[in-house]
Formats: structure tokens, sequence, C-alpha cells
């Protein structure tokens, strides 16, 4: 055990969360293989969504996972950069469009 | 980016046995991670051995005008290792009797060897079915006296293989050194303007990618519809295949990877990458490597390592193809770079 909560090394280790629920883990990762196929979308298109994605859920696993994905597959710095602004974006503005929420109740409490 | 080879620069790893100190110790000694003997010991590949031989490889010097940091030759302008004519003419004696259908001339820049004119001259009468040059293209751009490599090639049927690491220029820059994007483009120019690369022309120009960093090749097929879109419309750029090799962990990439810390994270990426479909087609397999001093190898990977053909038959003045058939290849971790995903050897990806 080391002393983080999050360890770079522990990456490696993800394929061993199976052995200790062989039907369930099986199952996720063959869902997760399958999911970043070439399908309607391009492989390509996936590893920057995931990339986007894994800075929403701020994973450190996802975010060195997809960014080394990406230089693989040879998507720019630039890119990868847009990716992250359009999570970003989507995260701001799903904390700003609860304004709204809060003006709605706003208006209903005040006379 | 540095401007002189690991051995100009006189750091440890310009010896080889450090190299290979590095590559059976540490993580694989420890047993974190597995002997690449062990593994092709389980599909029953151990001891490696040799295919029919297709390819002949000669790599005729060190001396390159560029000083890429993944370079596994360690090469580079202060490079004097050349090859001399007296061993290019043991090479023309075996590159006309071979069995091999593929001529394949490296280096180093093969250009910057005095004789190489001369020398793929002489070989080219051989009537080899596919005569390889393995170009850096900025070498076309570097001097006047190179500029009219791309008809030299043309006037002798030379399949041009050139390295080509991103369709970017930063990526391109960072790797291999600044203005070498503009250059490479300038020569990929040239060589179509001339008809190689074109669809359906027999003047073959093929493009090498090599990650600029510590992570595999993605998707040789991918990679290649990236670069034939942009090269051709940033560029009007066109070439025929695309080869995604992986970098081995040897010389200026090895040296690399352990200075920026990836060295351990590299290995376990080939090895979780490794490939047992992989094995039977690795270049080793069917090639042989000539050195400029005309020692004879494996790979051009082992040469770089300095170990020479397990065979009675060690060097080009005594070449028998019949005796070399008969050797084990020999293999230490770096082959895991050959064996990871689809494979990867000189011509792209094997399985
Ligand atoms: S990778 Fe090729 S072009 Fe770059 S230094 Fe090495 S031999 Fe020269
Ligand atoms: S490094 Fe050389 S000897 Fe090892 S597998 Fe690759 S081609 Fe064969």
């Amino acid at each position: 055990m080391t002393n983080n909560y999050y360890d770079p090394a522990d990456l490696r280790k993800f394929g061993k969360i199976t052995e200790w629920s062989e039907e369930l883990g099986t199952k996720f990762f063959n869902y997760y293989n399958a999911v970043f196929e070439e399908g309607a979308l391009s492989a390509r298109e996936k590893s920057l969504i995931a990339l986007a994605v894994a800075h929403v859920v701020k994973c450190p696993y996802c975010i060195d996972a997809y960014t080394k994905d990406g230089l693989q597959r040879g998507i720019t710095k630039e890119e990868m950069m847009e990716a992250v602004h359009a999570g970003a974006a989507i995260e701001s503005g799903a904390t700003l469009v609860h304004g709204v929420q809060m003006m709605n109740k706003y208006n209903k409490l005040s006379m | 980016m540095a401007t002189k080879s690991l051995k100009a620069r006189h750091k440890e790893l310009a010896e080889t046995n450090n190299q290979l100190e590095i590559l059976n110790g540490g993580i694989f000694q420890e047993g974190e991670l597995p002997y690449f003997k062990d593994k092709i010991a389980e599909i029953g590949q151990f001891p490696l051995r040799p295919n029919k031989l297709e390819v002949l490889q000669i790599n005729v010097g060190y001396m390159c005008n560029q000083v890429c940091e993944h370079c596994h030759v360690d090469a580079g302008p202060d490079r004097k290792e050349i090859m001399t004519k007296e061993t290019m003419i043991q090479c023309l004696e075996v590159i006309r009797n071979t069995g091999a259908h593929t001529l394949d001339l490296t280096g180093g820049a093969p250009e910057m060897n005095p004789n190489f004119k001369w020398f793929v001259d002489e070989a080219s009468k051989a009537g080899i079915q596919d005569f390889i040059v393995r170009s850096n293209l900025t070498i076309i751009r570097a001097n006047k006296k190179y500029h009219d490599l791309p008809q030299f090639f043309k006037d002798h049927n030379v399949h041009v293989v050139s390295s080509m690491p991103h369709y970017t220029r930063g990526k391109t820059d960072k790797q291999r050194g600044a203005g070498v994007f503009d250059k490479s483009i300038m020569a990929l120019q040239e060589l179509n303007a001339i008809g190689y690369g074109k669809p359906n022309s027999d003047l073959r120009l093929d493009l090498v990618y090599n990650p600029s960093g510590a992570y595999l090749p993605g998707d040789q097929a991918a990679l290649e519809h990236d670069f034939k879109i942009a090269l051709k419309e940033d560029f009007g750029i066109e070439f025929h295949n695309l080869f995604a090799i992986t970098n081995l962990p040897i010389a200026r990439f090895l040296d690399y990877l352990i200075a920026s810390e990836n060295y351990e994270d590299y290995m376990y990426s080939l090895v979780d990458a490794y490939n047992p479909a992989a094995v039977q087609h690795v270049m080793c397999t069917n090639t042989i490597s000539v050195s400029w001093d005309g020692w004879l190898y494996d790979c051009d990977f082992n040469q770089m390592l300095d170990l020479k053909v397990a065979s009675k038959v060690k060097h080009i003045k005594d070449y028998n193809e019949d005796l070399l058939h008969e050797r084990d290849i020999i293999i230490s971790q770096h082959c895991f770079g050959c064996t990871a995903g689809a494979g990867s050897s000189c011509q792209g990806t094997v399985a």
C-alpha cells in the first residue's frame, strides 16, 4: 500500500479488478473495448471525447491514458486542448444553467 | 535538442554493454516483467530461427546530417564510421549472388557516404527486385551536391523510404530539429514532381513514422489515412504507404527514456502490447543486416547493440547464406519493440 490515494502505477493494475469479480469485470472490459472500436464515430473521435470526459470526471488515470492514446493516434496538442475546453464549457455551462433555477426560486419567493 | 551523438558526448549509453545491462537487468531481473526469451518459449519459438532470407540490409555508415532524438543508430555529423569502397566491393559480390529479393540501404544518411552513388550504380546492375534507399529527406536539401538525388534515385529505379514523424511542423521539428519539416516537405514535393509516390507510379515512395516520444505508434492504417489527407490538402503531396514503426529502447531513445523517467512505463507498454502472432514475422526472420565495417547481424537493432550473428560466418568476406540460415537469432528485451501490437519492422506492421 502506498500512502497516496492515486498512484500512476495503479493504472497498469486496472485489469485486476476482474480477479475479484470475474463475470462483471469481464463484462465491463468487453463493453469498454467495444465502445472504443471504430463505429459511426471513428476511434480517433472517441479518443477525444474520452479525453474531454476524463477531465470533467477528473480522473487522473483516464487523463494519463487518453493523453497517451491521443499521442499514439497522432492527435495534436491543439486538438487535445480544444477537447478539454469542450468538456470544461459543458461543465461550467451545467453549473451556470442552474442559475436559472436560482432565479426562478428567487422570483417565486420574492414579492 | 542535442547536436552531437551520445558517442561524441561520451555518454555512458554510447557503450553497448551498458545498454544491454539495462535491458537485461532492473524490472526484468527482478521478475516484474518477463524476459523476451520466456515469452517466445511459451509459443515454441525459442530459439528464434530465421525463415527464408528476403532482405539484405546494408548500413553504409553512421554519419548523418541530423541528430534525431529517437535515433537508434546514435547517428550524427560527428560519427566517422563509414563503409569503405573495399567493404562495398565485398557487399556487391554478395548482392550479385544472394537469394534475397530486396536490397535495403540505410545509415545514418546513406547518401553521405562518399562512394554512395558509385555503390548504388553498381548494385542496381545486379537486378535485385526491390532496391530501397532509406533517405531522411532533408539530406536532399542539405547541400547543393545532394540536389540531384531525386533524379539519381529515379534513374536507378530506387524505392525511396523516408522518415516523416508527423504531418505538422511543430511535432516534426521537435523530434528531428528546427527546419526539418519545411525541408522534408520540399524534398517530398520534388520527388512527387518527377513521378515518385503518384498513384500507380512504379517509382515507390513510402514514409516511415516513428512516435516522437515514449508511446507506441497507433494503428498503421489510420495513421496512413490521416497523413495522406493532411499532406495532400496542405502541400499537395502524395506517397504510397506509411510504415508505423515502434521505437526500440536502444541508443538515444533509451537515453531519452531514462532521462525522462519513462523507461519503466515504456517497457511495461511494450510487454503489455506483446502479440505472439507478430513473433514469426519479426524482421530478423527474413533479414541479414551488414554493418559499415562488414560484420553481420540479425537486424539493424542488434547491430547497434553489437550483437553479431551467432554463426561461424560473422563477416561479409566469409558470407554464406546456407550457413547463416542455420543460426539462432540473438534476442534481448529490446525485441519486445518488434512484437508490440501489430508488430513492427522496417516495413511497418508485421501481423
Ligand atoms: S533517425 Fe535517421 S535521420 Fe535521424 S539521426 Fe538517425 S539516421 Fe539520421
Ligand atoms: S530487435 Fe532484431 S532480433 Fe529482436 S526481434 Fe526485432 S528484429 Fe528480431
